[in-house]
């Protein structure tokens, strides 16, 4: 084996990483598996807003600031509709359907119209989540909403070995997580629009010359991409609270997701949620003063030794 | 023409204007979009040995400059104290970040989201080494804290400069705005030096002079006194020949590398300076309000001040205080006409509308009127050299 700079990279930070899990496991191994448990459900959740972000990104070179918007308005809509049928199915299709609608129109009225000037766009974003910021603060007040767990997923999983018992509902937000994954996976590699996206990411302008009808493809992909944030406020109402500041929290946990993992790459969005989501819940047990410290540094790794992320293209 | 020489024609507006006035190196004369200055015949002083700063004074300085000074220097004393310290003293405050902003967006290119934060890092600074009603405070006196504020605050502002630029475009608003949610969590979420979510109040100016330097009208003078320092120095540094340089790295980075400068080292300094002035301009907020906590750095003022710059419009330093203007007159009579709690939806239906139709902002959209309805301007075209 040659000792070359790679094998040094992962030394430096697995090392201590070893070092720190096998002292967590011979403290209090409960603690240290849960809380893997909960960093890797809470990185599904993250996963999922962000890989919608970063969906939008690849594609279009947009940073859609209005994402955070577009999670609370699907968490808002979803809690209202499953108050209303009680049918939480329901409930997850409707926040999804409000989004994708939301980012729709957002995509044909307004950012078609500035193509490629991505500083105005990104700018049009800010102005929009403020604009729903608001409206949401007004249609749906600034109480706390919280949303119940379907009945099949409540109560806790017994039975687990090492850890006893867990949420099933938090459970299910991994297999939701890996799910969307695998439909992202694929969507992109197995289907036409899929391939269509790829090539779209890779070079716009030979995708149009081929005949695609590139807006439509764009039109899609926002779609999906704002439907997914839509869907992850449904299901992230759930385990955190809807309150108006959530949204910027998943606009920074995306941001985060996707500096870290790489823009515009699905797989980096994976890998970034999964770090981000053990950081901050490991800090959160182990060191609850220091856990926002410890995403920032990350933060400040990535950037200073991998500008444009681990997974990252330059663009 | 040349192809250079056509597309500075055609580039137009402030800052060609700008650049037409600008002490000329060469002795070619300049193409120029807008009317073309002629200092030599109309300089008085031109032959004469007068002294250097009454020439630039008379070069630059028009009816419009004379007239604005006299206005923002007569207003307080014709105004009520209402409209002095709440409306006029915190939009020049917050211009003053705001200037900030604009000169990064403007000048470098880079528009960063951080600056809020570096005022709040600076007002944090002022609020932990200074006096405040917190125990945490150290009490040192105001002419060791705030020098200290304004130095720890552009040096993180350096920092953040530094880490940023290895960024482009698009990416540096996302890091910028990635810092400063960061800067934000961490002061909410720490006790033992920045106090958590209560932050700290009574954090006031010092008495100086036998003045009390709360009072609306020191107060409104001590404000407009560093927001005339920030702009000049924009005004200044724009024409030296780091200015210059700085504009060729956000015109086109890389033929500014391939001529010998140092990309990087002018996006950092850019950034130094811009959190200089983003520094001051957050002692004087935290004075002006009295208090700091993590609400005055969150994600809304962060964007607060963007949609301030944008407003005004990012092609002149004016901007910043023309849009803060605007911002404080909507903040403060919005209640009349709407709800007290609606305002966010007021100023951003009013940031979307100038996003989307007037991309230069305010400035942008005046240029627009006077070219429609003003003296028609003449374009020269310079005489061909071939």
């Amino acid at each position: 084996m040659k000792w070359n700079a790679r094998t040094w990279t992962w030394l430096l930070i697995g090392g201590p990483i070893a070092v720190f899990s096998l002292w967590a496991i011979a403290d209090n191994t409960r603690l240290y598996f849960v809380t893997l448990l909960n960093g890797l459900t809470l990185a599904s959740l993250y996963f999922i807003v962000a890989s919608g972000f970063t969906l939008v990104f690849g594609l279009m070179r947009n940073v859609n600031l209005a994402h955070g918007s577009l999670y609370l308005l699907g968490g808002y809509v979803g809690f209202f509709v499953a108050e209303k049928t009680g049918w939480w199915v329901l409930a997850v299709a409707a926040g999804f359907l409000a989004a994708a609608i939301a980012g729709l129109l957002i995509q044909v009225l307004i950012l078609r119209h500035m193509q490629g000037q991505d500083l105005r766009q990104t700018m049009v974003t800010i102005g929009l989540s403020i604009v729903i910021a608001d409206l949401l603060l007004w249609a749906f007040t600034a109480q706390v909403h919280q949303m119940e767990a379907p009945e099949w997923l409540q109560g806790p999983l017994r039975g687990i070995p090492l850890i006893k018992a867990y949420s099933a509902y938090r459970l299910s937000l991994l297999v939701f997580g890996v799910a969307i994954g695998i439909f992202l996976w694929w969507l992109l590699t197995r289907t036409t629009v899929g391939a269509m996206i790829r090539a779209g990411v890779d070079d716009r302008q030979m995708l149009a010359a081929s005949g695609v009808n590139v807006n439509l493809v764009f039109a899609i992909t926002f779609m999906l991409g704002a439907g997914l944030a839509g869907f992850g406020g449904v299901i992230g109402a759930v385990e955190l609270s809807m309150v108006p500041g959530e949204d910027t929290r998943l606009l920074l946990a995306s941001l985060i997701v996707v500096i870290v993992g790489g823009m515009g790459s699905v797989v980096g969005a994976a890998l970034g949620a999964v770090i981000l989501g053990l950081a901050e819940t490991y800090g959160l047990a182990y060191a609850p003063t220091y856990s926002v410290v410890f995403t920032f540094v990350i933060l400040i790794l990535v950037l200073a030794f991998r500008p444009r992320g681990i997974l990252g293209k330059p663009a | 023409m040349s192809a250079a020489q056509w597309r500075r024609a055609m580039n137009g507006g402030l800052r060609q204007a700008e650049a037409a006035r600008a002490p000329r190196r060469s002795a070619q004369p300049m193409a120029g979009a807008a009317r073309v200055v002629t200092p030599a015949d109309a300089d008085p002083y031109a032959g004469s040995d007068a002294p250097r700063w009454l020439k630039f004074l008379w070069r630059t300085l028009s009816a419009r400059h004379v007239f604005v000074l006299a206005l923002v220097l007569v207003f307080p004393f014709v105004a009520t104290p209402f409209m002095t310290f709440q409306v006029a003293a915190q939009s020049l405050v917050l211009g003053l970040i705001a200037l900030s902003l604009t000169f990064l967006g403007g000048w470098g290119g880079m528009v960063s989201l951080a600056q809020m934060s570096v005022a709040g890092m600076a007002g944090y600074a002022v609020a932990v080494l200074g006096v405040s009603s917190t125990e945490i405070s150290l009490g040192w006196p105001w002419w060791v804290a705030v020098p200290f504020a304004v130095l720890i605050a552009s040096a993180c502002a350096t920092v953040i400069g530094w880490l940023s630029v290895r960024t482009e475009g698009i990416y540096t608003i996302m890091i910028t705005l990635a810092f400063g949610v960061a800067f934000y969590y961490l002061v909410l979420q720490n006790y033992s030096v920045f106090n958590g979510f209560q932050g700290f109040q009574k954090v006031y100016p010092p008495e100086v002079l036998g003045l009390n330097w709360r009072e609306p009208l020191p107060f409104y003078f001590l404000s407009l006194f560093w927001a005339l320092v920030g702009y000049l120095a924009v005004k200044w540094l724009v024409r030296t020949p780091f200015g210059i340089a700085l504009q060729g790295v956000r015109d086109n980075p890389r033929r500014m590398a391939a001529l010998g400068f140092d990309v990087v080292a002018h996006r950092v300094a850019a950034y130094a300076f811009a959190g200089l002035l983003a520094a001051v301009g957050g002692v004087l907020l935290v004075w002006y309000n009295g208090l700091i906590s993590p609400g005055s750095v969150n994600t809304g003022w962060q964007i607060n001040i963007l949609v301030i710059a944008v407003l005004g419009g990012m092609r002149h330093p004016i901007g910043a205080f023309l849009g803060a203007v605007v911002f404080v007159l909507l903040q403060t009579f919005a209640i009349d006409v709407i709800d007290r709690e609606r305002f966010n939806l007021v100023i951003g239906v009013v940031f979307l509308a100038i996003v989307l139709f007037s991309p230069d902002g305010l400035l942008g959209l005046w240029a627009k009127l006077r070219s429609r309805f003003g003296p028609r301007q003449t374009v020269n075209s310079p005489p061909s050299r071939h």
